[in-house]
């Protein structure tokens, strides 16, 4: 396919911003190029005459796999926050989650 | 040669034989081991994490168990080199990236758990390219690995760690996984032996995901039999994993020992050959084919008209499944936070912080890729339309199989490159997986063993084996005789050309 999108500078830091990934400003030119290459090859799929064909999301066609419900041991509270950058009060401590305006 | 250097250029199954008899013990052997890794990895950088307290004590536990008179699992005493995408409770797990620098898991993966019970002796923590995102190991957070064979190659990837661990005699048992070739490429290109199961044959339960429609846990070693040993530990269904198969685990052992290709008809993917693939790895793969059929095989060419599409169509659906399952690091329940300093930052600024610093680049741009293929207008010419490619790779293979019981290929186009060379061009770095990506789409098993050394250059050849889901066995059955044909003309294991390090 020939028309495959380009991409800009702002496409990338929307991208980014999408991905919640805070990239420095001056790599913003670097990934555009790479991500225009790597689409350019990828847009291949459309190539392919496939209207018809059924998408395929998974290898097993597996549906509501549920387990007996029974309790069985998990994880106590403290193996749980053990990996946690900051913990208060037996609690996930997360930054202020609100806008300030 | 001292005892040490002995036992560590033993088998698997030679290893384990020897400690259930009483000749040696897992503890001298597990010393002789981390003594090596003590010695070599300085160069070869195979691991991320050495666990030598545990390695003695779960050792010491197998010997004691022996003395006890109980009954030793096949392969109790073994030692193992565990890739760092798989959780093993209170070891750091970093899966090569800095995001999870530090990390301590709560927990066991299935595989570890099932690697404990059967007294496997865990070395420690192999690198892999971050997030198993490579070909390389170049996109370590922690610095590449060295391929044994030559110390300015990659070793391949992801999963270079595990594989350059058994090329280099620090474990003669690795785990590894592969979403798109990260066991079985790295295998091809240190001359060592790597099975992708088929999907759902081992539990993905602690294996930190990439592609969950594509990820699989699998078996590494020198030996086909070794590998089957190994097949046979991990494997089976897991209630934790819901996309784990719940049938039975082909018998793998019996399939290696058998080692019979008299009758077989053997199918040579005519997409995956010719150019673009290395004189010498062209050379010894038609080798190969001279021997299957001289071994009793009827080896026909098979079309795979959809195969050429199969890398596009990976490098939409992987990125589209990575950038959602790397959302869960957002620097609140493991791994890094940065960026809380200035003022009183908002969760969002202090995740996209976060973020930014503890990914690597390779990482950044297959998230990114991912998030804009599954953007509001391109999601259906891009995500939708690899799922309909995804469907005809499937129905490739499922056409296939009604003609021949296995397909073969090389496993990679070229030999190890050297470090450096595709570092900062990603579409030649896919490129490394273009026979093996298909097996990954379709959830179907593989297999890659060493068929020699390429005449230009002395580096290992690997050739992969392909076979219909939950037909792992046959894998097994060709490679062993492969193996056993080609072990007869060489006169000793391809390992034993490598220069020591």
């Amino acid at each position: 396919m020939s028309d495959t999108p380009s991409i800009t500078r702002d496409d990338v830091a929307s991208l980014a911003r999408l991905a919640r990934i805070d990239l420095a400003p001056d790599t913003l030119d670097h990934y555009a190029e790479q991500l225009a290459q790597i689409l350019g090859a990828v847009a291949q799929v459309s190539e392919v005459a496939a209207d018809d064909i059924p998408p395929m999301s998974h290898p097993l066609p597996l549906v509501n796999v549920f387990r007996e419900d029974v309790v069985r041991p998990g994880l106590s509270n403290a193996e749980a926050l053990s990996g946690a950058p900051s913990v208060e009060s037996d609690r996930f401590r997360v930054p202020r989650i609100l806008d300030e305006e | 040669m001292s005892l040490g250097a002995d036992l560590i250029r033993f088998t698997a199954s030679e290893t384990a034989a020897a400690i259930s008899a009483g000749e040696v013990s897992a503890v001298e052997v597990a010393q002789a081991h981390l003594d090596r890794i003590a010695a070599v990895d300085g160069r070869v950088h195979a691991f991320l994490h050495v666990d030598t307290e545990g390695a003695l004590e779960a050792a010491a536990a197998v010997d004691a168990s022996r003395a006890a008179g109980e009954r030793l699992s096949p392969l109790a005493g073994v030692p193992l080199a565990l890739k760092d995408v798989l959780t093993q409770r209170g070891i750091p797990t970093t899966c090569g990236s800095r995001i999870l620098e530090g990390w301590r898991p709560p927990y066991d993966s299935t595989v570890t758990a099932r690697l404990k019970a059967a007294g496997v002796v865990i070395l420690g923590k192999t690198n892999m390219d971050e997030f198993a995102m490579g070909s390389s190991t170049e996109h370590s957070a922690y610095g590449p690995t060295h391929n044994p064979w030559d110390l300015d190659r990659i070793p391949g990837g992801s999963g270079g760690g595990s594989a350059a661990a058994l090329a280099a005699f620090e474990a003669p048992l690795a785990i590894g996984t592969d979403t798109g070739g990260s066991i079985r490429q790295p295998a091809a290109v240190t001359g060592t032996v790597g099975v992708k199961p088929t999907y759902g044959g081992v539990s993905r339960f602690g294996l930190v995901a990439l592609a969950s429609s594509l990820d699989q846990a699998g078996p590494c070693a020198r030996t086909v039999l070794d590998t089957a040993l190994l097949h046979a530990t991990i494997a089976g269904h897991d209630p934790l994993d819901s996309t784990s198969a719940d049938v039975p685990v082909p018998d793998v052992v019996a399939a290696a020992l058998r080692a019979d290709v008299r009758g077989m008809r053997i199918g040579v993917v005519k997409e995956l050959s010719g150019e673009g693939y290395q004189a010498g790895v062209r050379q010894r793969f038609d080798e190969s084919v001279a021997i299957l059929t001289e071994l009793g095989a009827e080896v026909v060419e098979v079309a795979c008209p959809n195969f050429p599409y199969a890398l596009a169509a990976y490098y939409l659906i992987l990125p589209s499944e990575a950038s959602s399952n790397l959302a869960k690091f957002d620097g609140v329940r493991f791994g890094l936070r940065v960026g809380e300093d200035d003022g009183s930052p908002s969760i969002e600024q202090v995740m996209g912080r976060t973020r930014a610093a503890g990914f690597g680049p390779e990482v950044i741009r297959r998230i990114m890729l991912g998030t804009y293929a599954l953007s509001s207008g391109y999601y259906d010419a891009y995500y939708g339309q690899a799922q309909k490619v995804r469907t005809l790779i499937a129905r490739d293979f499922a056409a296939a199989f009604e003609k021949v019981d296995v397909l073969i290929s090389p496993t990679a186009p070229t030999t190890a490159f050297k470090l450096g060379e595709k570092l900062d061009d990603p579409v030649a770095m896919y490129l490394n997986d273009i026979a093996t990506i298909p097996a990954n789409l379709a959830g179907t098993p593989g297999m890659s063993l060493p068929v020699g050394l390429a005449p230009e250059d002395g580096l290992p050849v690997g050739l992969q084996i392909m076979a219909p889901a939950m037909a792992d066995d046959r894998l097994y059955n060709v490679g062993a005789a492969l193996e056993a044909a080609l072990l007869r003309q060489w006169g000793h294991p391809i390992l034993q050309e490598a220069p020591s390090l």
